[in-house]
This record gives C-alpha cells, structure tokens and sequence, in this order.
C-alpha cells in the first residue's frame, strides 16, 4: 500500500512536469505543422516567460491571474517579431538554413538575456506568488497528495488546451491555420493570408510556451537563462512521439515524458533522468517515425 | 465555339511580355496574352510547355521575372495570391489539390474563406450545390474519399465559391475518362455562358480545349507560337500534326 501511495505521488508529480512539456511541445508541433520548421529557439521563448513573470511579480507585485495575461503578451510579440526577423526572409531558402537560423537565435536570446543588463547569467529564485499547501487523501486506506501547485499546474494546461482547440477546429482562423498546414499554396488560393496565418500560429505557440514559464517558475523556483534547452529538447521529443502536427500528440507525449522523467528518477536514479527521454526518442524512431497518432510515415 | 468577341468587349486579363525563370531556367519567354469579358482561352501544349507555371504566374504564387499581369484595369503582376484571389482571380490547380481530411462542405467553405458577408456565403453555396448534384449527396463525406471526376468537380466548386470574374482551369480532365471529361467540359461551358465568368483552359487534352474555347494559344517551349480562334486553330495542319494526333 505504502508502494502504491508512492507510485502514485511520482506519477503525480510527473504529469505536473508533463503538463509544462505539454504546453511547450504544443508550441514546437504547431510551428512544424505549418512551415515544417523545428523551431529551436522554442524553448527559449519558454526562458522568456519564465524571467517575464519573475520581474512582473518580484517588481511590481503584479496579481498572478494579470501575469499570466502580461506574460503571454510578451512570448506572443517575441514569437511574432522572431518569425518576421529571422524566419519569413528565409520563406523559400532551403530547409537547412531555417534549421540553422533557428538554432542561431536560440544561442542569441539565451546568451542576450545572460548580459547583466538583461537578465543576468546566474539563477535566481523565483518568487512564490502564494503559499503552496498540501492536499492529503485516503480513500480506504490509500494515501495520496496533491498541492495547490499542481492543481493550478492541471487546471490552466487543461483551459488552455480547450481554448486551443475551440481555436484551431472552430474559428475562422483556425481552419486557415489547418488548411496552411496541409497544403500552402492551395490555401492561399482560397485567399488565406499565410503570412498573416503564420504570424499567428507563432503567437500562439510563444503565448503557450510563455504560460510554461510562469507555472514551470511556480513549480520548480529556480530560473535561469539556460533553462529553457532541456526542457526545449525533450518538449521536441515530447511532440515527436505523440506524433508532430498532431495538436493532442503534443499533449499526450508532454505527459508521458514527464511521467517517464520522473518515475525514472524515482526509482532508479535522477541520473537518468534525461537519459530516459532520448531511450524514448530512439524507441519512436525506430518502432513508428510518424508518432503515436501520426497516420504518414513521410511526415517527419 | 465560335469566336464572337469583338474589340469591344472589354479585356479581363491582359498579359505583356512575361518572362518566368526557376533559378537560372527560363520557362515562360515574353508570353502576351489577352482575355475578353465572358470568353474562354485554351492554352494547348506539351508535358513542360510551361501551361502550370504561365497561371501560377498569375495567381502570384510564382513571381515573373519581367512583364506584367493586369486584371480589370489594375497591376496585379507582384501582389499576394490572396489579395489576386479576393479581386476576383481563381484557379483550379493541376491535379486538384482538395484537402482530403476535410469533408466536402468544408472544403467548399474554404473556397469562401474571402467572403465576409455570411448571407452571400450561403448563397453561393447553396447555388453550387445545385449546380453539382453529385456534391450535394456527399456533403458530409471525407474529399479524400470522392472519385477523381466528384474531386474535380468540388475543385470547380470551391473555386467558384470565392466569386471569381476570371477562373484558371489546370488540366480539369487529367486522369479522368472519357465520359466523365465529358460531364467536366460540359459543366465548363455552363459555367461559362450561365455566369459569364472568363476563364483560361490548360488542357492537354488539345481535342477537347478546341472544342470547348472560344479562342486558343498554343504553347511551346516557353513561347506563343500560334494564336487565333478556336475554331480556325483546329483546322490548322501544324496543330492538327502535332497534338490531335491524326
Ligand atoms: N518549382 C519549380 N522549380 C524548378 N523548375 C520547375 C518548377 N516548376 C516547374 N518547373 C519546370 O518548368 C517547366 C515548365 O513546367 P510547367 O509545370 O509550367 O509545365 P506544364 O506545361 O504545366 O507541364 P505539364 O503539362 O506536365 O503539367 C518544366 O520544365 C518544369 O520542370
Ligand atoms: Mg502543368
């Protein structure tokens, strides 16, 4: 029993992590989805979220709800600038030198906000906006806990989710961003502005990544500008498996990843805590390129 | 068909000198063309003519080296696909390109996507489905699931769906047999007399462009080398030689 309340609180704690890879790697699945781009300065935009939120909250005691609002606002303006900066120049060079410019504004932002004045290259306490407390239970005899973390972790991935697929599957602009993906030229002969389509889908993918930040700050308070490559990488690897394009493959990959993580660092050793999510990564390519839900194997 | 446009008739689309390359390949060689109000061009030639690459010219989804593309009176010849397509500019791309996962009734709503006037957009849309019986059954159905000639037709169907004043036509019968070309080429011909749209038919079907145009070019290696009515083309000896394969 004291073995079950154990697996139980891992996984737990796991699916909180996955739950931030969740929103991250949705990011990453939708930018694929729509330019074919794996977009390695992602998880940067995650970091951004993360230090955005810091000063909202240790400067100006901003309430957490408006610096949720302020900080996707802010992801959304750098996904939109990047994409006009760095990427839409290069709409029809080859797909190397995308990949190349991507990992170069990665290395950019990451050692730019390192600069003392920008953020600074250490890491630095994220400041709790509440006071974190603990929910036990026992339902015949079976214990089991969750925090006021985790149930804010759960419930804002959960709305974002829904309004993502309210977005992507019932508006207007959501069957632009659909029809984008499938086939560009196609769309654009429906008179669908693909630039304008594009712009969007990096807002919306930055303004998630951004939200990741915040509730990846509350959760793990320690923030740094490096923070966002692992996380980033196995975001990537979290949307590779569920299948990339794929929207609910992003989630459900998210969250076997963390699982994975952390039931991994749990019962074997927290050394191979990154280790596992590249056995993961292996075992996709080899078994099923394509991903969980991936229907083509040419996709990727 | 029988040519009946005079000089008045005012020119839809015209085109002047217009030369496309891919890198350092030159495909179209100072192509001029015209297209009057309410008429239908063919253009007739070879596999690699450059037939694909003259309409996606103008449909601004491939940029002419030189030359220019005027429609109604307005330079279009560097403006974005969308901004052609709401002027009033279509096409029927080569081999389709439905969106498979969608169903029929999505995929015509797409070609509506330009539309803002929701009352407009039904409309229309009930006045396709009408007008494509076969469509009307399957409105639920997944595109990717219709026979090649019902994929035609919602082509057709979708680019009418943005209203056009001048629909480009790639190819309409490739793949598909005898009667159901046909069934296409005589949907064409309707559209064309019942709703005046003007329209530009790249076929390599050369029997049945003739036929269904009003007036025809015929290209070749990039270049016009004939153009006249349809009627007189087909008689000529080089055509008749060459692509209706007497
Ligand atoms: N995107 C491209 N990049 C490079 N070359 C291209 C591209 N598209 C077409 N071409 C070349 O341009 C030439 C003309 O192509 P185009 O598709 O316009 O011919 P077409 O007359 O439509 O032929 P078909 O009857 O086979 O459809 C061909 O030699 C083709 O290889
Ligand atoms: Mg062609």
């Amino acid at each position: 029993m004291e073995q079950a309340s154990y697996i139980a609180a891992q996984v737990i704690n796991g699916l909180q992590l996955g739950a931030v890879y969740a929103l991250i790697a949705l990011g990453y699945t939708m930018v694929y989805g729509i330019l074919r781009l794996i977009n390695f300065a992602h998880g940067d935009i995650f970091m951004l979220g993360a230090f955005v939120a810091y000063f909202l909250i240790s400067r100006f005691g901003m309430p957490l709800y408006l610096v949720f609002f302020a900080t996707m606002a802010v992801t959304a303006l750098s996904g939109y600038l990047m994409e006009k900066i760095a990427y839409k120049p290069l709409r029809n060079a080859p797909r190397i030198s995308l990949l190349i410019t991507a990992v170069g504004v990665s290395l950019f932002l990451e050692y730019f906000c390192s600069l003392r004045s920008i953020f600074t290259p250490d890491y630095i306490g994220f400041p709790r906006p509440f006071e974190m407390e603990t929910y036990n239970f026992s339902p015949g005899g079976f214990e089991f806990s969750f925090t006021n973390v985790q149930a804010l972790i759960f419930a804002i991935t959960f709305s974002a989710l829904v309004l993502l697929y309210l977005l992507v599957y019932r508006t207007k602009q959501g069957r632009a961003m659909r029809a984008v993906s499938y086939d560009q030229e196609t769309a654009a002969l429906m008179g669908i502005n693909i630039d304008n389509t594009v712009s969007l889908t990096f807002m919306v993918g930055a303004a998630l990544a951004g939200m990741g930040g915040v509730l990846y700050g509350i959760a793990y308070p320690q923030i740094n500008v490096f923070m966002g490559i692992m996380p980033g990488i196995k975001s990537f690897i979290a949307a590779v498996l569920g299948g990339i394009g794929i929207i609910h493959g992003a989630v459900i990959g998210g969250l076997i990843v963390g699982v994975s993580e952390v039931i991994v660092s749990a019962f074997l050793s927290s050394t191979y805590r990154d280790g596992v999510i590249f056995v993961i990564l292996l075992i996709v390519l080899l078994v099923k390129p394509s991903g969980i839900f991936g229907k083509r194997s040419d996709k990727v | 068909m029988t040519n009946h446009f005079s000089n008045e008739v005012p020119v839809v689309l015209a085109i002047d000198g217009l030369c496309v390359s891919y890198g350092i390949i030159g495909v179209l060689d100072n192509v001029s063309l015209e297209v009057r109000r309410g008429e239908i061009l063919s253009i007739v030639g070879a596999n690699g003519a450059g037939k694909s690459t003259l309409l996606k010219s103008i449909t601004g989804l491939v940029r002419p080296a030189s030359g220019s593309i005027d429609f109604d009176g307005t330079r279009i010849t560097t403006l974005r696909t969308d901004v052609i397509v709401r002027m009033g500019v279509t096409m029927v791309p080569e081999g389709r390109r439905i969106f498979p996962d969608l169903t029929v009734k999505e995929n015509l709503e797409l070609g509506g996507f330009s539309q803002p006037d929701k009352k407009v957009h039904r409309d229309l849309l009930d006045l396709i489905v009408t007008s494509f019986p076969r469509l009307k059954e399957r409105m639920k159905q997944h595109a990717g699931t219709l026979s090649g000639g019902e994929q035609q037709m919602l082509a057709m169907g979708r680019a009418l769906m943005s209203h056009p004043k001048l629909l480009l036509l790639d190819e309409p019968s490739m793949g598909l047999s005898p009667i159901i070309t046909r069934e296409i080429f005589s949907l064409i011909t309707r559209i064309n007399s019942e709703k005046g749209i003007s329209m530009i038919l790249v076929e390599q079907n050369a029997h049945m462009a003739l036929e269904h145009s009003h007036r025809s070019c015929v290209l070749e290696n990039g270049r016009i080398t004939l153009q006249g009515p349809s009627g007189k083309i087909k008689h000529d000896p080089r055509i008749v030689e060459a692509y209706l394969g007497v």
